[in-house]
């Protein structure tokens, strides 16, 4: 165990710190003390270690993530795991706007509730929320999937491209060209290997599944005279 | 981008603090907003006593007999606290309207930054550190208080463009956003006798809650007004003389986190401005709703 203390140490440094790390380390499980909100904690990191942070983040913690498992023993604030490619981020508490925003592999678990645009613009991430989701989250989302073992606010899978969507609880409204589908064998099965993976005990067949019309993207002749 | 904290004590053992309290706050969103910083604090007040808290330019002329010229134009006792370019006069609350009157005959380059009964405002250009050690914030007492730190896109980088705004008595407002609709509202509360001094959208907000108050409503009432009212991007936190309110937008891009314990509500943009408060570790945070008001008083 590797421990940095961000009250001795600069932002900066822990970064490099972490980011020097290779593939082969036998450095592979860090903690990092004292974040006390401070923003681009554990980002850029490329290497199968596990950093636990002990507090709160600020904007962009484990950012551009790949391999690493990160994980906020407080809340996050905005932009959490942004565009990550791979591996796994876990918050222990809430996680404020834009929570996995454009992330194209991996996992997010959120354990609390994460705020407004959860996984806007998903190319790929799977995110798991325990609790709740604010408005127009998975805006654009492309691919992936957007687990909410509570509520969804509203607006939600706006202008949706092919992300997944699955929903326990209540859903405020819906967005633009986002319906409910039918949740076949296989959804239940993506389903249940997301929430096993997030450690989080639901049973799958309590979730609708939501996704995309597919009437905003694909080109419609009648809407010609638009362009 | 901006800086917003605020602080509502509960308990009354740290109103001794309050100054020290938001003066850390304050520095610490000094990235959010580097252009100028401002702070409104409610202290102690007096019965049938006012406070007008005053800026110049050119203070040691303006402020070295004004305390007697004042007095003597509106026949009633007039005393003078400075500090650096801002004074605070204490004189009648009867007399506020008269001082205002005559302020702008005897010294037409003051600006009124505040009247009230408890509430004094302090804002200048500069870095929000700066700022706090040339009023000496850190050593201000009071039940509550609220500051900004301004990156200005609205307006320009003047004192009179910095927050937080009042627009009324023992009010205050500070703003995180733009609003796009304020040179209609500008207008239309200035025909309405609401008093508007500068070109910034920030102070249509002050203006619009002020009018809202004026014609009956509550602190609660008035913000929920802004939410139909007021188009733009807005995070605004609010003070009054005994109350303090929190409202967002309903798209809420603007950032805010709240954290109460038995002893206080404390309102930051970040968390990080939150962090030296006694008993972080264990109080309740969370991000304000969208569309939501919210307001604590006395």
């Amino acid at each position: 165990m590797q421990t940095i203390d961000l009250a001795t140490t600069p932002l900066r440094e822990m970064n490099a710190t972490l980011q020097a790390q290779a593939d082969q380390t036998n450095a592979t499980s860090w903690d990092i003390l004292n974040p006390r909100g401070a923003h681009a904690i554990a980002v850029g990191l490329d290497a199968p270690i596990e950093v636990t942070v002990r507090g709160s983040t600020g904007y962009y913690c484990a950012g551009m993530n790949k391999q690493a498992t990160v994980h906020v023993t407080g809340s996050a604030g905005p932009g959490v795991a942004e565009n990550m490619m791979s591996g796994t981020v876990i918050i222990d508490g809430d996680a404020s706007q834009y929570a996995g925003a454009t992330g194209r592999g991996g996992l997010l678990v959120i354990k609390g509730n994460a705020s407004s645009r959860c996984g806007i613009s998903m190319k790929g991430i799977d995110i798991v929320v325990q609790g709740n989701i604010g408005h127009m989250s998975a805006f654009m989302g492309q691919a992936g999937n957007l687990v909410v073992c509570g509520d969804a606010g509203d607006a939600l899978g706006d202008s949706l491209y092919e992300a997944r969507l699955f929903v326990r609880g209540s859903v405020k409204s819906l967005g633009a060209d986002c319906i409910e589908k039918e949740m076949r064998p296989e959804h239940l099965e993506i389903l249940r290997d997301l929430l096993t993976r997030a450690g989080i005990e639901a049973d799958p067949q309590e979730f609708r599944r939501y996704g995309s019309a597919r009437k905003l993207y694909n080109f419609d002749i009648d809407n010609a005279a638009a362009y | 981008m901006c800086g917003i904290v605020g602080l509502f004590l509960k308990d009354k053992a740290l109103e001794p603090q309050l100054g020290a309290l938001l003066t850390d706050m304050l520095v610490t969103m000094t990235d959010r907003g580097p252009d100028s910083a401002g702070i409104a604090i409610y202290g102690n007040g007096a019965a049938g006593k006012a406070k007008l808290t005053l800026q110049s330019d050119t203070p040691d002329a303006d402020f070295a007999t004004l305390a007697d010229d004042l007095g003597a134009q509106i026949n009633a006792p007039v005393s003078l606290r400075r500090k650096d370019s801002h004074a605070v006069l204490d004189l009648p609350e009867a007399q506020v309207d008269a001082a205002r009157a005559a302020l702008g005959d005897l010294r037409p380059g003051l600006r009124v930054m505040s009247d009230g009964a408890r509430i004094e405002i302090y804002k200048e250009v500069g870095l929000p550190r700066d700022v706090a050690a040339r009023f000496d914030l850190a050593a201000m007492t009071g039940t509550h208080g609220i500051g900004h730190t301004r990156m200005a896109t609205e307006s320009a980088v003047t004192t009179q463009g910095a927050h937080p705004f009042s627009t009324g008595s023992d009010q205050c407002l500070v703003h995180n956003g733009s609003l796009s609709n304020h040179n209609n509202w500008r207008r239309k509360l200035k025909r309405e006798g609401i008093r508007i001094d500068s070109q910034n959208d920030t102070e249509v907000g002050a203006a619009y809650l002020t009018w809202k108050m004026r014609e009956g409503a509550s602190l609660g009432q008035a913000l929920e007004g802004a939410l139909d009212d007021l188009d733009g991007f807005f995070t605004f936190v609010v003070g009054t003389s005994d109350g303090f309110g929190v409202v967002r937008d309903p798209i809420a891009c603007k950032p805010a986190v709240m954290a109460e314990t038995d002893q206080y509500v404390a309102f930051g943009s970040e968390y990080r401005a939150l962090v030296n408060l006694p008993g972080i570790e264990t109080a309740r945070v969370w991000e304000p709703e969208p569309a939501t008001v919210y307001f604590w008083s006395h």
